[in-house]
């Protein structure tokens, strides 16, 4: 079976492992005043091998079933790549720091490892494939998150994120040997055709769902997020609220999709309830909140809720809502952040009082910034709203009006703390704004990347389209 | 056949002329925006008149064939419903095709000398353009959608043009008045659209104004309020048409609108934009006649009324262009009242005929009139005709011009004028006794009024002016003259070989009987303004203390504009908008913090669950799993 067509199959994870290895050599060559070459090698490597990968190369597996390829694992593989390249450009200035130029290959090679373990778990064909993915994925953003390792704030992310993460796996591993227990079988396709409602099923099966929302930061499975977020450096928590997040969302929906698809009616229930409280919850908390991580973390959690009416949607929609939300929620969030972090580097402010008065100093990048507010409230008619408008329209397929009107209620609760910062950037006045100050190229150009996503996204309908057909070739 | 592809490019140039001027025209020299505008409405002009000459000369048919160049779907609602873009060229459309090019291009050139100098230059020309588009646009609609489209774009650049001075707070005021009286009537518009398309399935011109069409069949049994649908529909499409053209009562905005620079005066407040209604109208017209003749009845009156209304207003007003503005009303209701009376097919489509070709000569004679008032308002730098006086000795092209367009709006036989009004009144008499009575009355006050403001403005006292005035630059009277030419001779075009409602050319004869009294009445009028008004006396005075009231009335314009801002700021405002604003801050507002500070008090509530202590997030996500797990469990039993 094997052969040069069919390895090209897992071009994504193979080309990234290279990449990761290559990094790792590579750094040993850059030493003392220009070891900050390392950045700009490792951001054209990776710009090469994301529109490498962009070549499609077909459906099939390998490994007996262990490793399923297709176009739309292919799609959601480069939707993280794009949105990982927008990290790195975003991370530039940061890297190239004094106290972080020594680390700097560690960055890349762990990042790109975890996307190893992403992909993977995407292409997942059995349960022990995507544990190992999972774990690829987890364990070294612990590290990332305590990069600034001597900030008190960031080694206490590192220490509460690989704690949690542990006993999260723990649980997950534990439900996922129940299921085994029950169906004989790891692979997708036997679980998929024995499986019942029985209770140690339902236990497994709930047991791999907080797993799963422990990644998802689902309530009540999100307490590690807010402080985790808070304490990793900005970049690092755009990583782990888009990238993360948005691998942890495609693989809970594929696992859904196929091994659970005959007991749809019992994730459906616990979805709804996970959707409510996560909506609910994740505004009420992102009310209150003055640091702009922290405010993004609650605020990605909402988001998340969203997310679940359209995984609730089922069938081709549900799958093609879901990830089109995705590609929309990369760029919105990544515009904020990528402004956050561009604020910060400047002038190490992290609060939204901080930011009065900002449109007088710095009109562009208050202007993207409000575009990213816009969008993560829904405003048409830039991508966000239509990005939500897909996701009610799969729950309300299936006749979730009451739901679609909690998320609506939710978003309209969350228009209030989006348009705040709108407000303090332009309406507040203030003596002391920041100061007008000039971003790297790189930061620029990831934020221009930003901007065309989020108003470009929503008016191709062809994208929308395209996903679809992908979608509807599987389910 | 000839290939009328190259049309396209008539309404093309003035957009991308307006592209351009708009985006960059702020960094050029002023001039540049200009002659880039006029030279570009000059070869729409010079196509315009080529596709005229074609069209009308070359025809080797008996009667006039509806050519559509381009007509490409645009939006597609369902196979049948869509809403196309393209153009249609008969007999109208290629008349009015060739005025409008031939007054804007005249108004491009003639604003080259009026507006030199003044702030926003390159804005005005970019706003200029834009309108010429968009008229054409509504032009050359080949279905009721299209000239929607265009008819909104009409009324925002007149918006823009009557606001062009928006630092003057009058100028905005008329603005805003113009564009919410017009986009009322629109609504009117707009729904008789929707009614009409939402029965007939089509847009299309061809398919509605084709007098064998079934397709309103359905719309005669459907009915509201004791009309048929059809009745409605054609009603509320005339409303948006009364609206652009102002009719009584929608005519409040024009009068107004003068606020606007005099060549935008010209251009859309007495040639273009304003005939607009009277073109729907007349694009319309078999739906009128076979359908609904209640309606088109109705629009004769609404005409006649108006005719006369604003005849009456424009004796006792001081304002030249407002003098002028009321006349504009009064022409176009003429026009409408041409329509009104019309038949279909042969001799009996009189009516038709001559409110087109009264359309296309009021074109020629007012816009000569509105460029000769710009001239004068140059030169002696007021409105009011009270400060003017003896003129001709300082501005003697202008004022052969002026002469000209009045004789020839009096009906003085063999300028323009004479012709286009006689076909009108002789469709009247044959059809309408009332509306013919109305109208011949009507005729006799235009000549008196617009006498009265030449022999103000030209003859009268000597005043003495502060700057002795003096005659425009050049770029202004080239325009004035050639419009006097047109206005002189234009009256000899035989209007009824081109322009029929069924396309088929008939023969027109003069009706001395009809002819000769209105020539006296037109004669009468213009003496009495001789007698009164030649030179400064006391008659006139007199004449008005012992009218006492009811020249009042006349000169605050009958109270129309009081009785609107008695209904909408009494009515309305206090008993519409005053107890739901009541409504909106204290109940609505009241739910909504109500709501907020709930929501607020719950985010507090919550807030110890985040207290970041790791042994209690374990803890929560354990009892979470178990918690879920038991629910699950205890509900599937």
């Amino acid at each position: 079976m094997s052969g040069f067509h069919d390895i090209l199959l897992m071009k994504h994870e193979l080309l990234l492992v290279i990449s990761a290895l290559v990094i790792i050599i590579a750094d040993l060559f850059y030493s003392g005043n220009n070891k900050s070459g390392i950045i700009n090698f490792s951001l054209i490597l990776f710009f090469i091998i994301t529109v490498i990968s962009f070549v499609p190369t077909g459906t099939g597996n390998l490994f007996g079933g262990s490793f399923q390829g297709s176009s739309l694992t292919d799609f959601m593989k480069d939707i993280l790549n794009v949105a990982v390249l927008i990290i790195f450009l975003q991370s530039e200035s940061y890297l190239k720091k004094p106290e972080n130029v020594e680390k700097v290959g560690e960055f890349f090679a762990i990042i790109l490892m975890t996307i190893v373990g992403m992909d993977f778990m995407i292409s997942a064909g059995d349960f022990l494939t995507f544990f190992i993915g999972l774990e690829t994925a987890s364990i070294p953003v612990a590290g990332l998150a305590a990069y600034d390792r001597y900030k008190s704030k960031s080694a206490e992310a590192g220490v509460k994120l690989i704690l949690l993460s542990a006993l999260s796996s723990g649980v997950l591993l534990f439900g996922l040997s129940m299921i085994y227990g029950a169906t004989g079988s790891i692979y997708f396709v036997d679980i998929a055709s024995k499986i019942t409602t029985s209770p140690l099923i339902v236990i497994g099966f709930i047991f791999f769902v907080s797993g799963m929302a422990f990644k998802l930061s689902l309530v009540p499975f999100h307490l590690w997020t807010a402080d985790v977020y808070e304490g990793a450096p900005v970049n690092v928590t755009s990583f782990l609220s888009v990238v993360s997040k948005g691998a942890a969302a495609f693989i809970f929906t594929i696992i859904l999709f196929t091994v659970f698809k005959n007991i749809v009616h019992v994730w459906e229930d616990v979805l709804y309830a996970l959707a409510v409280l996560t909506m609910t919850i994740g505004n009420l908390f992102a009310l209150r909140q003055d640091n702009i991580k922290r405010f993004l973390a609650f605020s990605s959690i909402a988001q998340v809720g969203y997310i679940l009416l359209g995984i609730m949607g089922t069938g081709a929609l549900g799958m093609t809502s879901m990830v089109y939300f995705i590609l929309i929620y990369v760029f919105t969030n990544l515009a904020a952040f990528g402004v956050a972090a561009a604020i910060y580097n400047a002038s190490g402010i992290e609060n939204i009082s901080g930011y009065k008065n900002l449109y007088s100093t710095n009109p562009k990048l208050s202007l993207l910034m409000m575009l990213a507010m816009f969008s993560l409230a829904g405003i048409p008619p830039v991508a966000g709203f239509f990005g939500k408008f897909f996701l009610f329209t799969s729950a309300g397929n299936k006749g979730y009006f009451i739901l679609v009107l909690i998320a609506v209620i939710n978003a309209t609760i969350s228009l209030y703390y989006y348009l705040m910062v709108v407000k303090s950037m332009f309406i507040d006045k203030t003596d002391t704004p920041i100061v007008t100050f000039k971003s790297s190229v790189p930061m620029r150009i990831s934020l221009v990347i930003c901007a065309i996503g989020i108003l470009s996204v929503g008016f191709f309908s062809g994208i929308f389209e395209y996903i679809m057909s992908l979608s509807s070739i599987i389910f | 056949m000839i290939d009328y592809s190259y049309t396209i490019f008539i309404p093309l140039i003035p957009f991308v002329v307006f592209l351009i001027t708009g985006l960059f025209g702020m960094k050029w020299k002023p001039e540049i925006s200009g002659w880039l505008g006029s030279v570009g409405l000059g070869i729409s002009f010079i196509l315009s008149l080529i596709t005229g000459y074609f069209y009308f000369f070359t025809n080797v048919t008996d009667h006039f064939e509806t050519i559509i160049p381009y007509n490409k779907v645009w939006l597609s609602f369902t196979d049948k419903l869509h809403i196309d873009m393209g153009i249609l060229l008969d007999p109208i459309s290629v008349l009015m095709l060739v005025v409008v090019t031939t007054i804007s291009f005249m108004v491009h050139i003639y604003s080259l000398g009026y507006m030199k100098g003044e702030k926003g230059f390159q804005r005005f020309y970019a706003f200029l353009s834009l309108f010429t588009f968009s008229m054409l646009g509504v032009v050359l609609a080949t279905n009721i959608f299209q000239i929607y489209i265009f008819w909104e774009l009409v009324g925002v650049s007149s918006f823009l043009l009557i606001g062009f001075y928006y630092q003057k707070p009058s100028a905005v005021a008329a603005a805003k008045k113009a564009f919410i009286v017009t986009r009322f009537a629109d609504l009117g518009f707009l729904i008789g659209i929707l009614l009409l398309s939402f029965y007939t399935r089509t847009f299309d011109f061809s398919i509605l104004t084709n007098p064998n069409t079934s397709v309103f069949s359905s719309m005669t049994g459907a009915g509201f309020l004791g009309m048929s649908a059809i009745t409605w529909a054609m009603l509320l499409i005339f409303m948006g048409a009364a609206g652009k053209s102002a009719m009584f009562p929608l005519h409040i905005w024009l009068p107004d609108a003068m606020e606007g620079p005099t060549p935008v005066s010209a251009l859309i407040h007495a040639a273009t934009m304003v005939v607009a209604g009277v073109y729907l109208v007349a694009r319309l017209f078999p739906i009128y006649y076979f359908q609904t003749p209640d309606v088109l009845l109705f629009i004769g009156y609404v005409g006649g009324f108006t005719s006369l209304f604003a005849a009456l207003i424009a004796m006792t007003q001081f304002d030249i262009k407002r003098v002028l503005a009321y006349s504009t009303l009064s022409q176009i209701g003429y026009m409408m009242v041409g329509l009104g009376v019309s038949g279909y097919g042969g001799e009996a489509g009189l009516g038709y005929t001559a409110s087109m070709f009264h359309l296309f000569t009021h074109a020629m004679f007012k816009g000569l009139l509105f460029l000769g008032a710009g001239a004068i308002i140059h030169a002696v730098h007021t409105n009011d005709m009270e400060k003017m006086g003896g003129l001709r000795k300082y501005m003697p092209y202008t004022h052969i011009t002026f002469l000209i367009a009045a004789l020839a709006i009096s009906g003085v036989p063999s300028f323009a004028g004479f012709f286009s009004k006689d076909g009108i009144l002789t469709a009247a008499y044959h059809t309408n006794k009332i509306l013919f009575y109305t109208e011949y009355i009507t005729a006799g006050i235009t000549s008196f009024y617009i006498f009265r403001l030449y022999f103000k403005i030209f003859w009268n006292k000597n005043t003495q002016y502060e700057h002795k005035p003096h005659e425009a630059p050049m770029t202004m009277t080239i325009p004035l003259v050639l419009l006097a030419v047109v206005s002189t001779f234009g009256g000899f075009i035989p209007f009824s070989d081109f322009i029929t409602p069924d396309h088929i050319p008939f023969a027109e004869h003069m009706h001395w009987g009809v002819a000769v009294p209105s020539i006296i009445i037109g004669l009468l009028g213009i003496v009495i303004a001789w007698i009164l008004y030649r030179k400064d006396n006391k008659i006139p005075a007199r004449i008005v203390s012992a009218l006492g009231e009811v020249y009042t009335v006349t000169y605050r314009k009958f109270y129309i504009d009081e009785i609107y801002l008695f209904v909408t700021k009494k009515i309305l405002f206090n008993g519409v908008a005053r107890p739901i604003a009541w409504f909106d801050r204290n109940v609505i507002d009241g739910f909504m913090v109500g709501v907020g500070t709930v929501t607020l008090k719950a985010s507090k509530a919550i807030k110890g669950f985040q207290s970041g202590d790791i042994q209690e997030y374990a803890f929560v996500y354990i009892a979470g799993t178990i918690l879920f797990v038991l629910t699950l469990l205890y509900y599937l039993g």
